[in-house]
């Protein structure tokens, strides 16, 4: 019987003409060579972004009629006045500094409670309400920043900010670096929740045996094992607070100066940017150019940030098997 | 004999204070009066609604090694981990009966388990030590319980480094990472790491299944010198290990405990036909 | 004799303490998400009709509506989608199942790691020069075209601040998430499956194409779903390219005018008067509506197509 069925088998297995070796390698070899052109349109990518800008913060630099501008001045000049005045000051600095206050308050804000919270996921939540939990972070994730920049303007600003202290505006520094922070809270929380994750159980039964309360095991084995991933969540995070447009657009204000006063209006260098493309200004101009110059600005320091996230995540990473 | 003199044999610790306070006469009694360390009647345990141990009455004596054998999923490192309460992490899992260390309750709800597991250490089968330096390692058990006075813990971790006759290995490189030690080591480093908080008893999971016959040795060897100063219970699937380290012998079958006594009776004259098929491997 | 353990109740205390803080962090967040909820289902509610949905905006408060922004906000991300999703699955595929491992590879890697955290307003400055002025490379008074301008495909070059445009804007932004959330189904299929097909005689493209793109499916479609979500929400660079803020009709083939919903709400919520407020908040709540449909799609799938693939 068994040896029947197998020749029959076999004898059907023979009926088809299989593809022949040529035809096969020629569609795999087409499949293969698509495939690797999509992967190096991701490299394209990047240096179409740095050509862009480097040519057009070339062009700023080179421009016509303005000798006053230079390399040296515009990362060191700490005056930005490019619209008023007669004589138009490029120097980016208050700029730098107002996105650092926003993504310092949002830092402040969000890095310690995502990490808190990612901790009572992780080792404290039952599973059913973990599950609830985390959607409810997805929801906040998948919010539009311009909702929690309208957040900001309409709850932040007037229900928080102004009963505590009347030297609060209409816009500050302090109500867009809230709102920043409550949209960069579930990346950190979700990116922190995965790395505590990561951590294997059995470091967990070890900890408990020796006697470990829950907060030992928390705090003085998951997360110190846990730390490279927490950190390039953080740095992940703070990247996202600085390239943060539409919030500071609308909760900031539009006053660039070197300032640490977290009630005081501030420029950053994404507002700057909008404020320049809603049409402020002339295409053919010299602020026209300089966004361009910010936007590298803004471009080499989140590069930066996000490189030396990968560096911390590679070269610290505990390997467990 | 590789007994340090700070690791003080157990009953000379200042005992521990909750399980103490509840019963300062028994806990201070010596370990003589007390030829049992474990005992347990009528013992079952539960995961959800499986039921994973059936009604166990053992004996496990002071300062002697005591083997659980028996195949895959008789029950046998539930019942360990009933012993230092390490079931409370997992979701579902219950017990009902006695079970008591020198004559404390270990199923009573109120019952200090953090002061327990400093009691009762533990070592688990694949070696788990910390992402940090070896002496961190060793260190971190003494830091959480402050049982050392400060200047002794580098004392307490060379002590206990000895202990697990590690120390000759890694005594040049105390501050480089744990996970830079081979398979082997690393089990000694989480024996050393147990023995550092002083516990009365030691408690390893099939602590030689993942390591090489070489390494397997040196840990037997081990077992056999730490016997003199803690009760040890191993959980151990190689039948020849038992009978080379054990005093007595506990065989479990399907939650069931079949047949406990003598490791050497138990190997060479089992009462029990299952026992024998298991003992001789005809079965398991 | 030894020294003394440190009290118990105070180790129990610090414990109980950290848990507190950790619920208290966790609730806070919660907390935020419903006032944030509440806060915006209050002011805008009374202004969601479907009139608001049907008309187009306007200078006076009360005739303003959505229908431009809505239906630009279909047309791109409909672009969007259809251009990010199968490149960055093809992307992932390439990475996951045929690449070998090498320093380019690890290159490629880090580049699109690097790619997701450059913020969105940098690619609409890529992508007001590529799409909308095509690096100027035409010169000439005339945008090239081809097509009939009354057919829906019709396209120019320049693309000008068009759908199309927009709508690549976003792929751009999107592309990054789209393939490391493929890269991560991918490697989440078992490599036994693959073994298991290619001892079979399965060439290469065959054991992607019927084990592991089925098996990374539900995971694909999830991650597409958040990616788009994120999509929706864009507004900083197609403001750049030039997104009209008043748009008086919806778009009729991939050169029209556009203006998608975030855009129209920053535009609202940027004014001073507080009914262009009401607008605004009413336009939020139909975008969080839209969102929360996506993400129960999202859950949905997640929990009832994704079977283990191991026991």
């Amino acid at each position: 019987m068994i040896a029947a069925a197998a020749r029959t088998a076999a004898e059907i297995a023979q009926r088809g003409t299989p593809c022949s070796l040529l035809v096969r390698r020629r569609f795999e070899g087409s499949i293969r060579a698509v495939l690797w052109l999509l992967t190096c349109l991701s490299v394209v990518t990047t240096a179409a972004i740095i050509v862009v800008l480097a040519v057009e913060t070339y062009r700023f630099f080179t421009a016509q009629g303005h000798p006053e501008i230079s390399v040296w001045s515009f990362f060191s000049g700490t005056e930005w006045s490019p619209l008023l005045g007669a004589q138009p000051l490029f120097g980016v600095l208050p700029l730098v500094a107002g996105t650092l206050l926003v993504t310092t308050i949002a830092g402040v804000v969000a890095l310690p409670m995502g990490l808190m919270t990612a901790v009572y996921l992780s080792e404290y939540a039952p599973p059913r309400r973990r599950v609830a939990l985390k959607a409810a972070l997805e929801v906040l994730a998948g919010v539009p920043t311009v909702v929690y920049g309208f957040f900001a303007v309409t709850f932040i600003t007037p229900m928080l900010l102004q009963p505590l202290s009347s030297s609060f505006g209409t816009y500050s520094a302090m109500s867009a670096g809230i709102a920043v922070g409550i949209m960069i809270l579930p990346i950190v929380c979700s990116l922190c929740e995965d790395a505590l994750r990561a951590v294997p159980q059995s470091l967990r039964d070890g900890a408990y045996a020796l006697g470990s309360t829950k907060f030992d095991v928390s705090a003085k084995v998951v997360v110190p094992a846990a730390l490279s991933g927490i950190v390039a969540a953080f740095l992940l995070a703070l990247t996202r607070a600085i390239g943060e447009t539409m919030i500071v657009a609308l909760a900031a204000g539009g006053l660039a100066h070197m300032t640490a006063d977290p009630s005081s209006q501030v420029q950053t260098m994404t507002a700057y940017m909008v404020q320049i493309f809603l049409g402020d200004a002339p295409a053919a101009g010299i602020e026209y150019k300089s966004s361009y110059a910010v936007a590298f600005t803004l471009f080499l320091i989140t590069f930066a940030l996000t490189w030396i996230g990968a560096i911390v995540l590679r070269r610290y990473r505990e390997e467990y098997e | 004999m590789m007994i340090p003199t700070t690791l003080r044999p157990p009953i000379d610790h200042a005992p521990p204070t909750s399980i103490d306070q509840r019963r300062p006469d028994e806990a201070r009694l010596p370990a003589a009066a007390h030829p049992s360390a474990i005992s347990m009647r009528g013992f079952n345990s539960w995961y959800g609604d499986h039921q994973v141990l059936h009604a166990l009455d053992l004996e496990i004596a002071t300062r002697q090694v005591c083997a659980f054998i028996g195949p895959s999923g008789c029950g046998k490192s539930t019942l360990l981990r009933w012993i230092n309460r390490m079931n409370d992490t997992i979701p579902g899992a219950r017990a009902a009966g006695t079970l008591s260390l020198h004559g404390i309750d270990l199923l009573d709800r109120s019952l200090d388990v953090v002061d327990l597991r400093r009691r009762v250490g533990m070592v688990f089968q694949k070696p788990n030590p910390f992402p940090k330096s070896i002496f961190d390692n060793v260190a971190f058990g003494p830091r959480l319980h402050r049982v050392y006075a400060r200047t002794d813990l580098e004392e307490l971790v060379e002590q206990s480094l000895r202990a697990s006759a590690l120390w000759d290995e890694v005594k040049d490189r105390l501050d480089s990472s744990a996970l830079g030690l081979s398979g082997g080591q690393q089990q000694r480093l989480c024996i050393a790491r147990a023995v550092a908080i002083g516990p009365e008893m030691l408690l390893m999971d099939e602590p030689c299944s993942a390591l090489d016959p070489r390494s397997t040795a040196s840990i037997e060897q081990l077992i056999r010198e730490l016997r003199a100063s803690y009760t040890i219970v191993i959980v151990t699937h190689n039948m020849q290990q038992a009978s080379r380290v054990s005093d007595s012998t506990a065989f479990f079958y399907e939650g069931r405990l079949i047949e406990s006594g003598a490791t050497d009776l138990l190997f060479t004259n089992p009462k029990n036909r299952q026992t024998e098929d298991y003992v001789t491997g005809r079965f398991g | 004799m030894g020294p003394r353990t440190i009290t118990t109740s105070r180790r129990m205390a610090s414990n109980r303490i950290f848990l507190y803080g950790c619920f208290a962090a966790t609730s806070i967040a919660i907390l935020v998400l419903c006032v944030l909820m509440i806060s915006i289902a209050v002011e805008g509610w009374s202004s969601v009709s479907w009139r608001f949905l049907d008309s187009f905006a306007s200078r006076k408060a009360a005739q303003a509506g959505i229908k431009a922004p809505l239906m630009g906000s279909i047309w791109v991300c409909a672009i969007c989608g259809l251009v990010a999703i199968p490149m960055g699955i093809g992307t992932a595929i390439y990475l996951e199942e045929f690449a070998k491992r090498s320093r380019v590879k690890r290159l490629i890697q880090l580049n699109i790691s690097n790619l997701s955290g450059v913020p969105s307003i940098v690619y609409g400055i890529l992508a007001l020069a590529a799409f909308v002025r095509c690096f100027g490379l035409n010169t000439g008074d005339a945008p090239w075209s081809l097509g009939n301008p009354e057919s829906l495909l019709f396209i120019q070059f320049p693309c000008g601040p068009s759908v199309l445009a927009g709508g690549l804007t976003l792929a751009l932004v999107i592309l990054p998430i789209m393939i490391i959330a493929s890269q991560e189904a991918f490697r989440s299929v078992p490599q036994s499956l693959r073994q298991g097909a290619l001892a079979l005689g399965s060439t290469p493209w065959q054991v992607v194409w019927r084990v592991s793109l089925p098996a990374a499916l539900p995971t694909i479609m999830t991650g597409s779903i958040l990616a788009m979500s994120r999509a929706v929400g864009e507004a900083a660079p197609l403001l750049v390219i030039g997104g009209f803020l008043l748009v008086f009709q919806t778009p009729t083939n991939l050169m029209s005018d556009f203006t998608v919903l975030p855009l129209q709400i920053f535009n609202w919520a940027g004014r001073p008067q507080a009914d262009f407020h009401k607008l605004a908040a009413a336009a939020i709540i139909v975008q969080l509506i839209a969102l929360l449909v996506f993400n129960s799609i999202a859950i949905i799938i997640r929990q009832k197509l994704q079977r283990p693939l191991q026991s």
